[in-house]
């Protein structure tokens, strides 16, 4: 199929559709209502789909369970201040064990911030978010063709593991445009959703679904978060991802993802035509964090540090030094807010570091 | 060939979308594209611009600090973009509506009257195809060719009239960088 140029965050709501989405519900917020504009303009227009504008965010993740509970596919997305609003169903939704897919776009924060991309949400989507003992597998793309990749495995993966997976883009993957393809992915085996909520027949023979997040029993809530922590334990297992670039025989290993370690890229770029050889571990998974690859990197005897770049003030570089866990020296480079660092900047900083 | 490239001016005189043309028309030859629109506060304030990249080589960054080309359509792009362009680049001023010269010596400038252009086709929304056109002649980025397969893709077929209108603009555009390395 040809390549198209699309923005991503026309690219995004189409792939979902391609993978299968057919529920959207959502509430406007800057940088991203590029995406319940697509699908409002699409779903409608599609056997079964239903496109929804909620009344609030916390309305439209509600929905969201609703539909999830239903066996359908569907997503919502936000931005920052919009996915804080959302955690309390986004923490239904992981108790009750439901598949959905929830898209981010990251502006600067705290509060209302700013309309500018960011990296602030680290924290909030890797760590839980919500209350209680739960993970999202949290996917981050670098590129306008690797998020509508990442859709078709967001939602496969969700169905899999029946729990909510988040792509988490910073507002520059949203608003660039770049040329893509959506080609066939590979099917992956889905189980089937017995425990969706589809009306009951008590002739059919099949049990009663019932779809909660309520375990009074001591013990019953026990079993429900040890099945959590056994998937997510699979999850660490199984589903990493990450790309090495350039980190072969390295002296420093920068870890960055999303549109930062696209610039990342040009620094490495401009310390080799200085002489100074820099490699880059970008984690695809932000949660499954791709330590063993990390370290794997960082094993190697050129290997002299590591450093971080985001714009945050430094959320991921706690991952990355619990990974490292003192093995070699780490760095954090960046700004919290909204401030996106220059490919020139970086790689001065990596020299001026160096000599120093 | 690697092509960095920043087009500003303000809301209306249609950067972002000879941003586009180009983006669409390296794709069209092959090469890797990205287009990169500012969308902050600064775009509500009238003024837009946009970072296109244009590369045989995949992509690194999309985000364009210094620049190859910086093409200034209005004064106030001029005063924050001149200093973007890297030593040996491209500049590129709308000569019509900027009254202030170059001050760089270490980068090729060019003077565009594009509004001008624009006056004599007798239609003053093409002076930003006359800029797109000076950028071409000037880089060789891409084919013009491919500029107006992207243009005939955004206008639609009802109005492919259009596209001869443009075509002269781009043309006229080309003549005057070719005026000036003379």
């Amino acid at each position: 199929m040809a390549k198209k140029l699309m923005k991503g965050s026309e690219a995004i709501p189409e792939a979902a559709i391609q993978a299968g989405c057919r529920f959207f519900f959502g509430y406007p917020i800057t940088p991203q209502n590029d995406i319940p504009e697509y699908m409002s303009a699409r779903l409608p227009k599609i056997e079964g789909g239903c496109f929804l504008q909620a009344e609030s965010e916390v309305a439209a993740i509600n929905m969201v369970y609703g539909a999830a509970a239903a066996g359908a596919r569907v997503m919502t997305s936000s931005s920052s201040p919009g996915v804080s609003l959302k955690q309390e169903g986004i923490s239904y939704i992981a108790g009750a064990e439901l598949p959905c897919v929830i898209c981010n776009m990251m502006r600067g924060g705290p509060g209302l911030g700013s309309i500018q991309p960011s990296q602030g949400d680290y924290f909030q989507a890797t760590k839980g978010g919500g209350h209680g003992d739960y993970h999202l597998i949290v996917l981050a793309p670098s590129s306008v063709q690797e998020a509508v990749d990442l859709m078709h495995t967001a939602f496969d993966l969700a169905d899999i593991y029946r729990t909510p997976v988040m792509l988490l883009a910073d507002g520059i993957i949203g608003q660039m445009m770049e040329p893509v393809e959506f080609h066939e992915h590979e099917k992956r085996e889905l189980p089937e959703k017995p425990w969706a909520v589809t009306g009951y027949d008590p002739k059919s023979g099949r049990k009663r679904s019932i779809v909660n997040s309520l375990y009074i029993e001591v013990d019953e809530l026990q079993e429900m978060n040890d099945r959590l922590q056994a998937r997510y334990k699979e999850i660490q297992e199984k589903e990493v991802m990450v790309e090495k670039y350039n980190t072969e025989g390295a002296e420093v290993i920068i870890c960055a993802y999303g549109t930062v370690a696209r610039i990342c890229k040009s620094a490495i770029a401009i310390c080799a035509e200085k002489g100074v050889k820099v490699g880059l571990i970008r984690p695809i998974t932000l949660w499954p964090f791709p330590e063993k690859e990390l370290n794997e990197v960082m094993a190697q005897d050129s290997v002299k540090r590591e450093l971080t770049v985001e714009i945050s003030a430094g959320q991921m570089h706690e991952d990355v030094r619990l990974a490292i866990n003192g093995a070699k020296p780490t760095d954090f480079y960046g700004k919290p807010g909204s401030y996106t660092p220059t490919a020139e900047e970086i790689a001065e900083y990596i020299l001026k570091t160096r000599e120093a | 060939m690697l092509w960095t490239n920043i087009f500003a001016g303000f809301g209306g005189q249609g950067v972002l979308l000879i941003g586009q043309l180009l983006a669409y028309a390296g794709m069209y030859e092959g090469k890797n594209v990205s287009w990169l629109p500012s969308y902050g506060p600064e775009m509500r304030g009238g003024t837009a611009n946009c970072s296109v990249v244009v590369s045989d080589d995949p992509i690194a960054s999309p985000c364009i600090n210094m620049a190859n080309c910086v093409i200034a359509m209005n004064r106030p792009s001029l005063d924050k973009f001149e200093q973007n362009v890297l030593p040996g680049g491209k500049l590129f001023i709308n000569s019509s509506i900027i009254d202030k010269k170059a001050t760089r010596t270490d980068i090729d400038v060019y003077y565009v009257p594009c509004n001008e252009i624009a006056d004599s086709l007798n239609n003053p929304k093409v002076g930003n195809m006359a800029m797109l056109g000076a950028y071409l002649e000037a880089t060789k980025a891409v084919d013009s060719k491919s500029v107006l397969d992207a243009l005939l893709y955004k206008l639609g077929e009802k109005k492919a009239h259009l596209i001869p209108l443009n075509e002269q603009a781009i043309e006229l555009g080309k003549q005057s960088v070719r005026d000036q390395i003379k």
